[in-house]
This record gives C-alpha cells, sequence and structure tokens, in this order.
C-alpha cells in the first residue's frame, strides 16, 4: 500500500516532536477525522539576511501517511526562506516521498497547510512586534 | 518472529483440513451432478459433509446450503427474506454493530422502500431483547442481529431474541461467522431461522461457508441455474473446499472446549498484561459475554493504523478500528455504538487469538507494545504526558 520512502520515514520519522522555544506554531487538522499536526518552526537568517527555517519539528496524532509527511516536510523546509518554504505544496511532499495512496492525499495537504499556518503566525507576530 | 494474532480476520488452513481436501482436486474430481462413478463420489463426500457441518449446530442436514462464505450467507438471507416476504410488510430491524454484509444489505433495502430499524447498543455492545420486542411492528418481516461482533468479540443474547421473533412470527437471522466452532450453537433451541457462516474463520479454506435455512422457510434462491443445493444455490458445488469446511468443523466440534480455554488463559493474560504496563488504556467489549480469543484495546492519544505498523515490523499481525485503515475514513461504526468519541476510536488494537497462540507470542507482544505506544504518544500533540 505505501512506498518504501513512505515506511522509511515512518519507521524513522525526522524532526518529530516539539522547539521549547519556537518561534510559532501551525496547528491543524482535526483528530475526529484521525490525524492533526503541530508544527514548530524555529527562525534565522542567512547569509543574505534573509529570514529562513533554522530549525522544524512536527507533533502528530496520525496514521502512516501523516506521520511520514510530517517528517518529509521537515526535510523540504529546514534551511529554506520563507518564502521557499511557503512554496511548498502538498504534492511536492507526496513526489518526494515517491507518491502517496490517493486516499492519503489529504494528510499531505495537512503538512503543508501546517506548515504555512506556522509561517503565517510567525509573520502575524512580527508585524504586532 | 512471526505473531499472528488476527484470528477474527482468517485462520491457516488446519493440516488434517489440508489433507481432507487434496483428493478433491484430481483423484476425486467429479462434478456432484454427474451420474456416474465420478460424480457418484463427488455427491457422497458433498452429503457427508452436509451431515458433519449440520451437527456442529444441531441442524437437519436439508437446512445446510452451501455458499462462497459469510458475505454471499448474509446478504441472500436479508435481501431475498425482504424480497420473498414482502407481502407481508417491509420493515427490517437490525443493530448498529452488525459487519458490514449485514449492514450493507440493509442499508440498499432502505433505498428499495423497505424500513429498516438499527437498534443501539449498551456500552459493551450488546443489544436489549427489550429493544428487539418493542420495535417489532405489523409490518416487521425480519430481525437481523449478530451472534457475535467481530471487532469487539461482544456475545449477543440470541436466545432472547430468537424466542421474541418466534413469538411475535418474524423470521430471525443471525450472522455467526465469528462464532460457529467457538461457541455452542443449537439453532432449535436459539430459535434462529436463519444463520450465516464462514469456513476460513475455524481453520477451512475461504471461499466457502453456509447459510442456515430452517425447513419451511420462505426464501427465494440466491442463484438460479441447475438446481444445486436444493434449487436454493446453483453452480457446481466446490466440493474441495466443502470437504476441507467439514472437516473443519468436526475439529472444530471435537477440540472446542480445549481450544476455548487455552485461549481465554491466554487472552486474559495479554488483557492484564496490557492494562498494567500501558497507562490510560482500556478493553472494549464486555468483560465477560465475549469470544474467549478476543481483546480490543483503547490507548489515548495514538492512531491505529501507525500502531499495528509498527506491531508489524516487530512481526506481530493485529488490526484496528481507526479510520485511516479503511477507505471511508471513518473510525469503526462498532466503537463509535459503544459510545466512544472519535479520537479514542481511532486509537484502538484488537489482538484475535487462535488455537496455536502460544504463551511466549503473548510475552512478546507485552514486550514490545508498551514501547511502541510510548513512542507514538511521544510524537502525538495530544498527549499531556504520563500523568
Amino acid at each position: 500500500m505505501y512506498s518504501e520512502k513512505v515506511m522509511e520515514h515512518f519507521r524513522n520519522p525526522h524532526n518529530l516532536g516539539e522547539i521549547k522555544d519556537a518561534d510559532a506554531i501551525g496547528k491543524i487538522g482535526n483528530p475526529v477525522c484521525g490525524d492533526m499536526m503541530w508544527v514548530y518552526i524555529k527562525v534565522g537568517k542567512n547569509k543574505k539576511g534573509e529570514e529562513i527555517l533554522e530549525d522544524i519539528k512536527v507533533k502528530t496524532f496520525g496514521c502512516v501517511a501523516a506521520i511520514a509527511t510530517s517528517s518529509m516536510i521537515t526535510e523540504l523546509a529546514i534551511g529554506k526562506t520563507l518564502e521557499e518554504a511557503k512554496k511548498i505544496t502538498r504534492d511536492n511532499i507526496a513526489r518526494a516521498l515517491e507518491g502517496l495512496p490517493a486516499i492519503k492525499m489529504h494528510c499531505s495537504n495537512l503538512a503543508a497547510d501546517g506548515l504555512h499556518k506556522a509561517i503565517e503566525e510567525y509573520e502575524k507576530r512580527k508585524t504586532k512586534v | 518472529m512471526k505473531i499472528y494474532l488476527d484470528h477474527a480476520a482468517t485462520t491457516a488452513v488446519d493440516k488434517e483440513v489440508i489433507k481432507a481436501m487434496l483428493p478433491y482436486f484430481d483423484d476425486k474430481f467429479g462434478n456432484a451432478s454427474s451420474l456416474h462413478q465420478f460424480g457418484q463420489e463427488a455427491k457422497e463426500a458433498l452429503e457427508k459433509s452436509r451431515e458433519t457441518v449440520a451437527k456442529l449446530i444441531n441442524a437437519d442436514p436439508r437446512e445446510i446450503i452451501f455458499t462462497s462464505g459469510g458475505t454471499e450467507s448474509d446478504n441472500w438471507a436479508i435481501k431475498k427474506i425482504a424480497f420473498t416476504n414482502e407481502d407481508k410488510g417491509n420493515h427490517i430491524i437490525t443493530s448498529r454493530i452488525e459487519h458490514h454484509a449485514v449492514l450493507e444489505s440493509c442499508e440498499f433495502l432502505g433505498k428499495n422502500g423497505f424500513k429498516v430499524t438499527y437498534l443501539p447498543v449498551d456500552r459493551y455492545g450488546r443489544v436489549n431483547p427489550e429493544d428487539v420486542k418493542k420495535a417489532i411492528t405489523k409490518s416487521t418481516v425480519l430481525v437481523t442481529i449478530m451472534h457475535a461482533n467481530n471487532e469487539i468479540g461482544t456475545i449477543e443474547p440470541i436466545e432472547e431474541i430468537g424466542k421474541i421473533c418466534k413469538e411475535k412470527g418474524v423470521y430471525f437471522h443471525t450472522d455467526a461467522v465469528q462464532t460457529v466452532g467457538k461457541v455452542p450453537i443449537d439453532v432449535k433451541k436459539m430459535n434462529v431461522d436463519l444463520l450465516s457462516c464462514s469456513s476460513h474463520k475455524l481453520y477451512g479454506p475461504k471461499g466457502v461457508g453456509f447459510l442456515y435455512v430452517k425447513k419451511g422457510t420462505k426464501i427465494a434462491p440466491m442463484i438460479h441455474g441447475g438446481g444445486h443445493e436444493f434449487c436454493l444455490r446453483s453452480g457446481t458445488e466446490n466440493i474441495a473446499g466443502i470437504a476441507g469446511f467439514a472437516k473443519a468443523c468436526e475439529l472444530a466440534q471435537k477440540n472446542m472446549e480445549k481450544w476455548n480455554s487455552h485461549e481465554k488463559k491466554l487472552r486474559d493474560k495479554l488483557v492484564k498484561g496490557v492494562l498494567e504496563r500501558i497507562p490510560e488504556s482500556w478493553l472494549n467489549g464486555h468483560p465477560e459475554k465475549r469470544l474467549e480469543g478476543n481483546a480490543n484495546f483503547c490507548f489515548k492519544c495514538i492512531e491505529g493504523e501507525s500502531l499495528i505498523l509498527h506491531l508489524d515490523d516487530k512481526g506481530v499481525a493485529a488490526s484496528t478500528g481507526s479510520a485511516c485503515s479503511t477507505k471511508e475514513l471513518k473510525p469503526s461504526h462498532v466503537l463509535t455504538a459503544i459510545g466512544l468519541s472519535p479520537v479514542d476510536a481511532h486509537g484502538s488494537l484488537r489482538l484475535t487469538l487462535g488455537k496455536d497462540s502460544t504463551e511466549k507470542e503473548i510475552d512478546y507482544v507485552l514486550g514490545v507494545l508498551p514501547g511502541i505506544v510510548a513512542d507514538l504518544r511521544k510524537i502525538s500533540p495530544l498527549w499531556k504526558g504520563d500523568r
């Protein structure tokens, strides 16, 4: 049912957990539907002075696909500028995982949306300050 | 390490059953409808099998109609009783925790002019016979309630429901796929008119089952054709499968008590061990009135598909009522019917033991399961740490 890549990330998920002093958290999903993600981000700057995602961690309640997409989004987004990270789509995640069963595509949606929400939260907070 | 704890899904065919089947693939390959010796050999095997199977549920051999399995038997019983007795009424009664083969058949009838009552169950998954009594109206033609639930193992008060149906003159069907060979069944004492059974749940081959149809029951054939199975289910009989099924029934009848006490001992150890080792967990289903081999747990704040695939990595085959393991992405209708929230229903684990399960296997599961649950909780946003 799942690709080898999905199972690899499910068995040894990268960056799952939390960042204690996160700059923002993107909370998404609904446990009633079986999956929920909290995406923690830590923002830093690159040499050009652009804001980048220095660290990402995800807490996930959900199925194999939910855990694998959580892991994969951190792989795809860590080190990226905020603008680049906003462009990551669910298809990018699914492709990086060598495909997801059609019925599980909403999981990759969740991971991308969770990250975008975290960035949004961060930017909202920044404008308030 | 390969540990199979999903016996409610299917079982391995017993070696003796395989032995009983083999001659009917080549040496005795005849068509039971043929008049020559090849055919008669097959016919003899068919009728002897029918007798053996009938004995297990105290039926008359003529009341056993071989089918392709539980799903076919359920479909046949429900749809054909409804359509054959339409002149009497258009009301069907069932429960909310039936197998999909029953529920989908009832829903189909619901879309085709029938009224269906879906009875609730208590928190253990038991149907109240009084509810059945109250639900029966002048237009009720059929009550269908399962003998034991496939997910949580709860055994239903079939005898009491059967009595009510008999008094009211309503046909009573029970899906006994999980109980034949495990719980003693006497169709006469239980006042059952129709009963579905599947061979592969009791160490027989897949693709065979039967529908018990009590003498005098008004029901149209499942399949029209050459008049096989008393003109009720045509098609050349699957003699090898039926012979294997009969052998499985014979073994079950002989060993029922032994297998049950073996499974109960291991299951009780498993339940006690899991609940002691894993905080925020509980057993679903009835504490006593349940199948001896069934254990169904909930673990707070985790999701079942992840749990069973981690168990699979450790060699343990199990199942879950989580939405993520199904096509419709809804949590188990059984777990929500007993009052669990959808979130908790997602965190369910079903372990079903069999005659060949061993204590070593249970010890192994008790060794690996707490760690897997703890790891999943560690990454769950719902988990607030051990309390």
